[in-house]
């Protein structure tokens, strides 16, 4: 390599400073989720488990979470039907208007976020849809249906369709090959790209503050009204560690299940 | 079973069909809505929408003084943020691709990627905390003698610039990978010492992938009001005029007509680097 010493060092530095930007602001919402200063004064003075024990007492919160929970699933079992459904349509088929299709799965997570969700609150007053739970789940399937589509494609082009044509050749009928050699096949792409789309669903704010309606909250909502009231503060930084970990856990677990980093943040992107 | 089987076109159509009625129709649908909305009216009387033509809103749009601030402040918002972190991406991504062991590479590509799928909300509430009175920013200036910029738009581009870095890093550092060491050598064996090599064979060589990233950095920003709402005491970026007049102005014509700045700024934006070849390095 041809890169000097002094260069290397230098890279080096830059390199464990900037993930410790990256990595700072996040611990330090960790740190203050315990610190018994309300204000987070910097450097916390005593720890404290009493802003959890509140938070998990605190009726607007769990309902908000409960109110995540149910989206999140909702939408990624939308998704996943969907977005194996143009999958297998784009991986299997050639027809006519078959870019146009990819570039429609992946239009809602390009446009800015602001534009989808203007666009479906639009829609919804148009149609005289109330807005609730319902057009939450709406909107989160419009963008989780991309996670499942990358997944799944990425398996079905590296699985050969030949093990499909055998089972056809046994006797096998369309859905006996599709439920007892296809589903096996992709069976670890679905279950990845169904924690990504969860997790991608659970922390979303950006579309659902214009798909929400003013009776339901999801947990990032409730973060985002509440964070600007001093005495929810502590409760705050409960829930957003809360969000933190189930953003990021079902994440972890679906690049186990790929073993391939990059696709997962492929999907993001 | 059989008829399925023997008419690929009919499996197709089924396998398209449901999907197509949600993307194609509910969402596409939803968009034109909204483009089309644009270009009504609202009665300032009666505050309902009147469904005739009308070019107001983007008069409006162009011809207050307030909007025409703030659709440049949030233009200039986003070019500084996306310099920023083309100029804190690329050293790390150059030692990821170059310096690193492929042991810690791996391990460094999963430290830059993790964020990215922590939640958006939290990473922007995790920079009030900094940026709050007393908080780590304040105490770190207060060691150097300077005061903390507390929150406005500068605590804003930090924030949006610390959102979108991984979307940098990512494009460059695969850039990067592309590049072969057998050019650094060369130059290195021509007599160039290594910052030379950096600035006249690396830069120009990697310049379509940051273009390829800009495009994230800069349409994230254009679109964004939630970060500005969390850490940008009043500042408003045109995300906020357009969720303003969603909800509490409810000017939905007006929103709609502000929403499609991002839009038409991105397709001339995507159109203009189309020539630098970054379309092919996404």
């Amino acid at each position: 390599m041809t890169i000097s010493r002094t260069t290397r060092i230098v890279l080096r530095c830059l390199t464990v400073l900037i993930l410790g930007v990256i990595y700072v602001p996040l611990a330090l919402v960790l740190v203050n989720s315990f610190n018994v200063n309300k204000t987070f004064a910097w450097p916390p003075r005593d720890f404290t488990l009493e802003w959890w024990k509140r938070a998990a007492e605190s009726q607007g919160a769990l309902d908000a979470l409960w109110v995540s929970v149910r989206v999140g699933l909702a939408a990624t079992a939308i998704a996943l039907v969907l977005g194996t459904m143009i999958a297998f349509a784009l991986q299997r088929f050639k027809f006519y208007g078959r870019d146009a299709v990819s570039l429609l799965v992946i239009l809602p997570i390009a446009l800015p976020g602001i534009v989808t969700g203007i666009a479906l609150n639009t829609a919804f007053r148009a149609i005289g849809l109330e807005l609730g739970m319902l057009t939450i789940i709406v909107g989160h399937a419009t963008f989780c249906i991309v996670v499942i589509y990358n997944n799944v494609i990425a398996r079905l082009r590296r699985t050969s369709r030949s093990i499909e044509e055998a089972s056809a050749d046994l006797g096998a009928d369309t859905f006996a090959t599709f439920r007892r050699v296809t589903i096996p096949a992709i069976r670890t792409a679905l279950v990845a790209g169904a924690l990504l789309a969860f997790a991608l669903s659970f922390d979303e704010i950006i579309v659902t503050n214009f798909t929400s309606g003013a009776g339901t909250q999801t947990l990032p909502l409730w973060i985002f009204s509440n964070f600007q009231r001093p005495n929810q503060l502590p409760l705050v930084n409960v829930a957003a560690v809360l969000v933190l970990l189930l953003s990021i856990v079902p994440v972890y677990l679906a690049s186990r299940l790929t073993a391939d980093p990059a696709a997962v943040a492929g999907a993001r992107t | 079973m059989r008829t399925l089987h023997r008419h690929p076109r009919l499996r197709l159509g089924l396998l398209l069909g449901p999907p197509m009625l949600w993307l194609g129709v509910a969402y596409l649908g939803a968009l034109a809505a909204l483009f089309v909305t644009a270009l009504w009216s609202q009665n300032s009387f009666t505050g309902l929408i009147e469904r005739q033509w009308s070019l107001d809103s983007f008069r409006t749009l162009f011809t207050v003084d307030v909007y025409r601030t703030i659709a440049l402040r949030t233009v200039g918002v986003a070019v500084l943020v996306t310099v920023i972190d083309a100029v804190v991406a690329f050293p790390i991504a150059l030692y990821m691709s170059k310096v690193a062991r492929p042991g810690l590479r791996r391990f460094l590509l999963v430290a830059v990627l993790m964020p990215l799928w922590a939640s958006y909300l939290v990473k922007a509430y995790a920079w009030r905390g900094m940026f709050s009175e007393g908080g780590l920013v304040s105490s770190i200036a207060g060691l150097v003698g300077l005061n903390s910029p507390g929150y406005g738009l500068t605590a804003t581009i930090v924030t949006l610039a610390y959102l979108w870095l991984p979307y940098m890093i990512l494009p460059i550092y695969a850039g990067l990978e592309r590049l072969p060491n057998s050019l650094l050598e060369a130059s290195s064996d021509l007599g160039s010492k290594s910052l030379g090599t950096v600035r006249r064979v690396v830069l120009p060589m990697v310049f379509p992938a940051v273009v390829a990233g800009s495009i994230f950095t800069f349409s994230l920003t254009l679109g964004d009001y939630i970060a500005v709402r969390i850490v940008g005491g009043t500042n408003q970026l045109l995300g906020n005029v357009v969720y303003d007049n969603v909800g509490a102005a409810n000017n939905l014509p007006f929103a709609a007509a502000v929403a499609t700045v991002p839009v038409v700024v991105m397709l001339v934006y995507l159109a203009a680097i189309r020539r630098t070849g970054a379309m092919e390095s996404l």
